[in-house]
């Protein structure tokens, strides 16, 4: 006999509101309880993200070429010619939003008060501004003008720490392909801000032509770093781009460049299901109670249901459904409110309070949420799943009441 | 044609140290069309005979065959549906669902059986009506009165003709009218649709309008008459 869907359906509805005090404290739960689960997620999804981007953005760029021997010793003597035409022609398609050739070699800089080793970029500032540099984060002087800028752009903590400042002279010294030292001076003609002070204090951007005369090694580059469009997705640009590029040379997507950031990736989608799943047993013990009360309250009812004629599975049916309508309000709640609550936080959380812990994690001092709706859905679909699972109990316990027994309770 | 064959019926329950015997070796047949009372003291076994019958009570030894059906040996959905289909029962307590209108409770066996709407509303106006509920379709089970209950009850246990009616004192609570009422109807409904009644009742004037008189005591059948219906 086919289950007599509308008849329950109708049974659940009202049953769940003849308590209706106890149907909207579990409903608070369950909305408090999505909202949590989808929050905290898009936050801590944010927090991931922009470390991520944090992080690529230091390096830049979702896949890197290098010279083979480069990583293990970034020294100029692993330094590779400019891109051949088979690579330009890829690197000006449209998989590749933007592009650029950079030497990038330890050196070390000094003023007239301090010292300190920093990485030297020698950049063409139009392709590094098309990779990601914010012209804004000047906050003194102006960026470089092109490749034969003479002048050297540092980061606000590292003026600090030479105790210099715009205008004067620095000296930089690294090695030529030879070994022996190349040093030149530079007038400081800008001094930028970074989300991490480290990056404040690590990296000098000088033009790439007059660094490659200052090391002499012509028109080499260090690397050549590239964007493309999704930097969840870089294996398929760096496979690309390895399919063109000769032996000596490597191609390395973000991910295999930085390990810890891949992994906290990683980690992180495993991390959201553990979450979801731990505030979800939480609640599911509001929810158990609840159908539980509910069943006992009406041990006569479901009798007298099994004397009209009613299978122990439409029993089975009635409570789930009456659960699933509980879960379904709770998550429609839920979602609004979270949802609403990433909208009004769009422009970030400022947790500057504690922005030194998260600097230390890579993550910059505003935190902004963000939602993904592989998420959301993750979310809705933990809440119903086990939300129905949990309920299997109360309701098996429904059904197995003998009619005579529950018809007699009081 | 038998309807209801029941045969060494035995039920006992432990209660402490002794042996209750809700049913001690009870032998029954009920012709189809009957319209049967079974009188006896409280705990005599009417009650439990009654379940048996209809399914909500196991047996520990005995057959009960209805229609040829061994009800006995019928799982737990078998036996919903030859009570959803075939077996009216009208309780001594009400029994409606609480959250449901007087309409929706006569309408709920209809509406799990599969009949149409429209058929239902026809079928739950009519019934209403013929028990004195017309206007009071809409009301919920707390805004009617213990005898309003019950009437909706017997609506419900026989608005789908079912070929067996089982009443356990229906009308402990109604006054003599409301009694005379419920009587009538279902004297009605067993002469227009041979529809078989088995009633327990410890009420004399309950009793008057059987044709066959069936006395417990101690879960036994003490006595089985025929008798001239007087009403």
């Amino acid at each position: 006999m086919a289950m007599p869907v509308r008849a329950m359906s109708t049974l659940a509805w009202r049953n769940l509101w003849r308590n209706y005090r106890r149907t909207l404290i579990m409903l608070l739960a369950i909305t408090v309880g999505v909202w949590a689960m989808i929050f905290m997620t898009a936050l801590l999804r944010g927090m991931v993200d922009n470390m991520v981007r944090t992080g690529i953005s230091a390096l830049p760029g979702h896949v890197q070429i290098h010279a083979t021997a480069y990583r293990d010793d970034p020294s100029v003597t692993h330094s590779m010619p400019p891109p051949s035409k088979p690579l330009l022609d890829l690197l000006n398609d449209r998989q590749v939003l933007a592009w650029t050739g950079r030497i990038k070699v330890p050196a070390m800089i000094s003023s007239e008060q301090d010292s300190r080793g920093v990485t030297l970029l020698g950049i063409d500032p139009r392709g590094e501004v098309a990779l990601g540099f914010d012209s804004a984060d000047i906050i003194e002087g102006r960026f470089l003008d092109g490749v034969d800028d003479r002048g050297i752009v540092i980061g606000k903590k590292l003026v600090q720490r030479l105790e210099t400042r715009l205008g004067k002279r620095v000296v930089v010294m690294s090695q030529d392909p030879d070994n022996t030292i190349a040093d030149r001076g530079f007038r400081v003609v800008g001094v930028f801000e970074a989300d991490l002070e480290s990056r404040e204090e690590s990296i000098v951007y000088a033009g790439r032509e007059v660094i490659q005369s200052m090391l002499g090694v012509g028109t080499d580059i260090s690397e050549i770093a590239i964007l493309g469009h999704d930097y969840r997705e870089p294996e398929a640009l760096a496979a690309s781009v390895r399919n063109i590029v000769p032996a000596d040379q490597e191609v390395l997507s973000w991910l295999k460049l930085d390990p810890y950031l891949s992994t906290m990736m990683q980690v992180m989608d495993g991390f959201v299901l553990v979450w979801m799943v731990v505030i979800f047993l939480a609640l599911s013990f509001g929810l158990v109670n609840t159908l539980m009360m509910a069943v006992f309250e009406r041990v006569r009812e479901i009798g007298l249901m099994r004397a009209l004629g009613m299978r122990p599975s439409a029993i089975i049916y009635q409570v789930l459904v009456e659960s699933l309508m509980l879960l379904v309000l709770g998550l429609l709640a839920g979602n609004i409110l979270a949802i609403g609550t990433i909208v009004w936080l769009k422009d970030g959380i400022d947790v500057s309070a504690v922005s030194e812990g998260l600097e230390m994690m890579g993550a910059s001092s505003i935190m902004y949420p963000v939602l993904q709706y592989p998420d959301l859905l993750l979310a809705n679909s933990v809440v119903i799943v086990l939300g129905i699972i949990t309920s299997l109990l109360p309701a098996w316990r429904a059904a197995q009441y003998r009619p005579v027994e529950a018809l007699s309770s009081t | 044609m038998s309807a209801i064959i029941c045969t060494d019926l035995c039920k006992y329950y432990q209660q402490g140290d002794a042996v209750i015997k809700g049913l001690d070796h009870v032998s029954l047949e009920i012709e189809e069309g009957s319209f049967i009372c079974l009188s006896g003291p409280s705990g005599s076994g009417k009650t439990t005979l009654l379940n048996a019958i209809g399914g909500l009570d196991s047996l520990d030894s005995g057959e009960i065959s209805i229609d040829g059906e061994r009800v006995d040996l019928l799982g737990k959905a078998a036996l919903a549906d030859l009570r959803l289909h075939s077996i009216g029962f009208v309780f001594q307590a009400y029994n409606l669902i609480p959250v449901l209108s007087a309409r929706e409770n006569v309408e709920f066996v209809m509406q799990v059986q599969g009949i149409s709407a429209a058929e239902r509303k026809q079928r739950s106006s009519k019934i209403l009506k013929e028990v004195g509920l017309e206007g009071m379709e809409d009301r919920r089970p707390a805004q009617l009165s213990g005898g309003q209950q019950q009437r909706v009850a017997v609506a419900r246990a026989i608005v789908s003709q079912p070929k067996l009616v089982l009443a356990d004192e229906p009308t402990a609570n109604l006054d003599s009218k409301s009694m005379e009422s419920l009587m009538a109807q279902f004297r009605a409904l067993n002469h227009s649709h041979k529809v078989t009644f088995l009633i327990a009742t410890h009420d004399q004037r309950v009793m008057e309008w059987a044709d066959r008189r069936i006395s417990m005591e101690d879960g036994r059948v003490i006595s089985d008459e025929l008798q001239q219906a007087v009403r």
